[in-house]
């Protein structure tokens, strides 16, 4: 049996995925964040952000039960799991929104848009949704 | 003439239907945020003002469920915006005359 794994030098590549839509409205938040669980899986450096109505997807307290959509606002959690550890969300637009850091289901890192402008300009890949 | 209700379902920091139904909706109108457009019911957010501004002369309103799957349930809504169930949706239309979707 050939080991996959050890053949070859390891080429790690910077995969940022930029959330920019609101949860339920439509499935772009859902596809989004299957994609980078799915992505996880192959050792490379990810990280996610949240912008816009992107922020929206990390409100704390969603409960689901009477429009019979999934609530997939704990999934964020498992991201951990993953090792995806660099989570970024835009502070102006938590900010305009009315919301506070202390509001998100998971613990990230809020970044001014200058800040995430640098970070963002570091990426190999950029995926957006 | 019976007033009419309009129906705002995107979030206004998304699209510009919310903006579009304050522009044209008379007064008098009933404005139902639903899906996305109850966003625009969170009291602290930017463009709160878009709707205290017209809450003089249109009655506003947000649909719960959406609200509650949101998780907007545990934050301040505007003074003023009744939240309403779906039943409470049905009374609405069925007391209004034309419904105007902004989709």
């Amino acid at each position: 049996m050939e080991d996959f794994d050890d053949d070859g030098p390891e080429i790690i590549k910077r995969f940022m995925y930029v959330n920019r839509r609101a949860p339920y409205g439509t499935i772009y938040a859902l596809e989004c964040l299957e994609v980078v669980l799915v992505a996880a899986a192959f050792d490379q450096d990810v990280s996610v952000v949240f912008v816009d109505d992107g922020v929206c997807q990390l409100k704390k307290n969603q409960d689901t039960t009477e429009i019979g959509m999934k609530n997939f606002s704990r999934t964020y959690g498992a991201l951990d799991d993953y090792d995806v550890e660099k989570i970024y969300v835009e502070k102006e637009s938590l900010e305009a929104r009315g919301l506070t850091v202390d509001d998100l289901v998971i613990p990230v890192e809020v970044v001014a848009a200058a800040q995430l402008q640098v970070i963002m300009a570091q990426q190999d890949v950029v995926i957006s949704s | 003439m019976s007033s009419m209700l309009h129906i705002v379902n995107k979030s206004p920091f998304d699209r510009n239907a919310l903006d579009s139904c304050l522009r044209l909706a008379g007064s008098g109108s009933a404005i139902l945020l639903i899906e996305d457009g109850v966003y625009a019911a969170v009291a602290k957010a930017a463009q709160a003002d878009k709707i205290t501004g017209r809450m003089g002369d249109c009655s506003f309103y947000a649909l719960g469920p959406d609200i509650a799957a949101r998780g907007l349930s545990d934050i301040s809504l505007i003074d003023g915006i009744q939240v309403v169930d779906y039943e409470g949706f049905v009374d609405l239309v069925a007391e209004h005359g034309a419904t105007q979707s902004w989709l």
